[in-house]
């Protein structure tokens, strides 16, 4: 899976959990850009791709996130 | 990442697409969103849900099935993000639930000097949800002797028992306890009982004590610890997020847990499913009886074809052996749907376990609508099993109330994937759900007898009926509170008693309480009937408060037995008339004309439609009835009342 394909799966996933249809995610976004994406809609979206990627995060890594494309980044590497 | 799938629910990719084309323009009707409920949704569509349904409906919606429910959630972890889950559930069963989270870690603050708000909200129920360290602290000694462990269990539910009380004096609220996470590790290994003071064996041992606990102060339990031995403590508790974010319910179980409650809170509202409807070809047996023949069809020891339906028909079994109604429905002639409860050797379901069968040709809503209306039940009472999926299709279509589980390919999965679905969710077991399936027998015989006799008269009458009563007795308390809060549709007034209630109108002088039992010649049917009335001293009017009676012994003239004696024991203490109210509901239709059809005068219609009905008692002539009216033997110990 390319990085394009897991940025417009995350961004499916962030427009579920901030219920905002017309979201659109850049690589330079951060949580700040974006109105609604606090704590725990932190959570959900981090619990969201865990499932949606097969994937487990550590607890540190998702609170080190700089951007939208670091999270990308990181959901890459641990595809298997 | 493994969590809780609600996976008995059917899934629909175009789910989202349904959910916005149903709410996009003003408030979709109350089936509709059911039927947006029933579907098998991840939490963050759980989420979107139940956060939509707190910002849409300010009150309540309309045709709900029961009261709506106040529910806070109180505890020592963070809370707010599983309401959501429980409204959606609740929906489920077309019931409501608004809630209320309270702060992280203050439920000892909230219940011991609730706050505004809480006191505002006015719970009817408060779920506490405290994770075991709480209260055995966490960093305890592992070395314990066993009597020191026992000992700390001991004081860790004596302060839970503390908590209870708060929040009953306080809040005068039902309480619902979570029971506790086993999350702690392991130190031994397999033979960690060996260690006493062991965290993962004092959990295990709390939870235990807890359900003795819960039992004598009339708590409810919502069980995660058995969820968990379903699904894996991972599933349901994801340790990084707990250290994190205080989250002791991974988000993703959020949906589970939410059935969990809803499902406790429609069993104290009597909205638990009754009855199991049954297929019978590839659901309780392999094959096709009408094509295979009885040698044909699959089933039984030998194959493990057959005995995965033979395992299907055990739990089937084992749960009308604890009160569920079975059923059939079934696309067959008759005579070849019986067939093989007659004869085939392997059979598990016998003949007299089925109290309706229905087979025949036509669509399977008409045939179900068929089966309630000859149980005398409600359609939301029935849970309805079928490998067909085009069948499931149908019924969920045609009759959104009736359950219908998906059931998964393998029969051998069928039972698991019933208990899951936990359509029958029951919160106490009293004597009549034990004898229920021979109930329902007996009133087989009743019928037949009636096939076979003409004249009405004449059948009630070689029944040899007697209605035998008495005040509330302490035996029959969980009967008659059961009765109260189940009856749906022989029931005047629909007002619902916790067990304390029912036990504060016994001993009120001003309140006259019956309960009563119909005997006959075929043989017990339990306690159908219950009345409360109340006479404010020196007044001449007694008003009925509370009637209600079963509609298994529909068309049996016990109303009017019933009004003989309410009639009599109201003159007896000098009232000159009897008060009768009629409050309608969704379900109660069929006792609209109760008091009309007893000779009671009509009065005022109160708002909602709500009718008054008067009966002069100086002019009242008894009814003439088949029913010998005879008071239940007092015994001492059991009375409830005054003398």
């Amino acid at each position: 899976m390319g990085s394009e394909e897991i940025l417009a799966q995350l961004t499916d996933i962030v427009r579920e959990v901030l219920e905002d249809e017309t979201l659109v995610l850049r690589p330079d976004m951060t949580a700040e850009d974006v109105p609604g994406w606090d704590s725990m809609a932190h959570i959900n979206i981090i619990v969201a791709s865990e499932i949606q990627f097969g994937i487990k995060f550590r607890a540190a890594e998702t609170e080190e996130l700089r951007d939208v494309g670091g999270f990308v980044e990181l959901i890459e590497a641990k595809l298997p | 990442m493994r969590f809780p799938d609600l996976d008995w629910l059917p899934r629909n990719p175009a789910w989202t697409d349904d959910f916005k084309a149903a709410t996009s323009h003003g408030k979709p009707d109350i089936g509709e969103l059911q039927r947006l409920a029933n579907h098998c949704l991840d939490f963050l569509k759980t989420n979107r849900f139940g956060n939509y349904l707190a910002r849409a409906f300010d009150g309540t919606p309309d045709g709900l099935s029961a009261r709506p429910v106040r529910l806070a959630l109180l505890g020592s972890s963070t809370l707010d993000y599983l309401q959501p889950a429980i409204r959606v559930a609740a929906l489920r069963r077309l019931a409501w639930i608004t809630t209320y989270a309270g702060g992280y870690n203050q439920y000892r603050q909230e219940l011991g000097d609730p706050p505004e708000e809480l006191r505002r909200f006015a719970p009817d129920m408060v779920v506490l949800a405290i994770h075991a360290e709480e209260l055995l602290g966490s960093e305890g000694d592992v070395g314990l002797s066993a009597e020191a462990a026992a000992a700390k269990v001991e004081a860790a539910v004596g302060a839970l028992r503390r908590v209870w009380r708060d929040a009953r004096q306080d809040l005068g609220a039902r309480i619902i306890q979570q029971t506790f996470l086993p999350t702690p590790l392991s130190l031994l290994g397999s033979n960690e009982h060996r260690l006493p003071g062991s965290p993962q064996r004092l959990v295990a041992a709390l939870n235990e004590r807890l359900r003795d606990a819960a039992a004598e102060d009339d708590v409810d339990l919502l069980a995660i610890d058995d969820a968990v031995r379903t699904d894996g403590l991972d599933a349901w508790h994801d340790r990084a997020l707990w250290l994190r974010a205080k989250q002791q319910i991974s988000p993703a179980a959020a949906p589970m847990y939410g059935e969990l409650a809803a499902r406790i809170v429609a069993a104290r509202l009597g909205r638990s499913a009754k009855c199991l409807v049954l297929d019978l070809d590839n659901t309780i047996w392999g094959g096709v009886i009408g094509d295979d023949g009885l040698d044909g069809i699959l089933l039984g020891e030998g194959s493990a074809g057959g005995e995965a339906f033979g395992s299907f028909q055990r739990y089937a079994k084992s749960l009308s052996q604890r009160g569920i109604i079975l059923a059939v429905c079934s696309k067959n002639d008759e005579e070849n749907a019986w067939l093989p409860f007659d004869e085939h050797p392997e059979m598990v379901l016998k003949r007299s376990d089925i109290a309706c069968l229905v087979a025949n040709w036509e669509d399977k809503p008409a045939n179900l609508r068929r089966i309630a209306r000859s149980l005398n039940i409600g359609l939301d009472s029935l849970v309805f099993a079928d490998d067909n999926p085009f069948e499931r299709e149908l019924v969920r279509r045609e009759l959104p109330m009736v359950a219908v589980p998906e059931l998964p390919d393998d029969p051998a999965l069928y039972a698991a994937a019933l208990a899951r679905a936990g359509y029958f969710e029951a919160v106490a077991v009293t004597d009549d759900d034990l004898r229920r399936s021979g109930l329902y027998q007996e009133n087989r015989k009743r019928e037949e007898l009636l096939a076979s006799t003409t004249d009405l008269g004449s059948y009630l009458r070689s029944l040899s009926m007697e209605l035998r009563w008495s005040h509330f007795t302490r035996i029959d308390l969980k009967r008659v509170t059961q009765l109260i809060n189940k009856s749906n549709q022989f029931n005047l007034t629909t007002r619902r008693l916790a067990e304390e209630e029912v036990a504060d109108a016994a001993a009120d002088s001003e309140c006259l309480t019956l309960q009563l039992r119909l005997v006959d010649r075929l043989g017990d049917n339990g306690i159908i009937g219950v009345v409360i009335a109340r006479q404010v001293p020196a007044s001449a009017a007694m008003h009925v408060e509370l009637w209600l009676m079963s509609c298994r012994v529909l068309g049996r003239q016990v109303e009017a037995a019933t009004l003989n004696l309410l009639a009599d024991l109201a003159r007896r203490r000098s009232a000159k008339r009897l008060i009768g109210t009629y409050i309608p509901t969704a379900k109660n239709g069929m006792v609209r004309d109760h008091y009309r059809k007893l000779g009671f005068t009509e009065g005022d219609v109160a708002a909602g439609g709500a009718t008054t009905w008067t009966l002069d008692l100086d002019t009242f002539k008894p009814i003439a009835t088949e029913i010998e009216l005879r008071e239940a033997a007092p015994s001492k110990a059991a009375a409830l009342s005054k003398a």
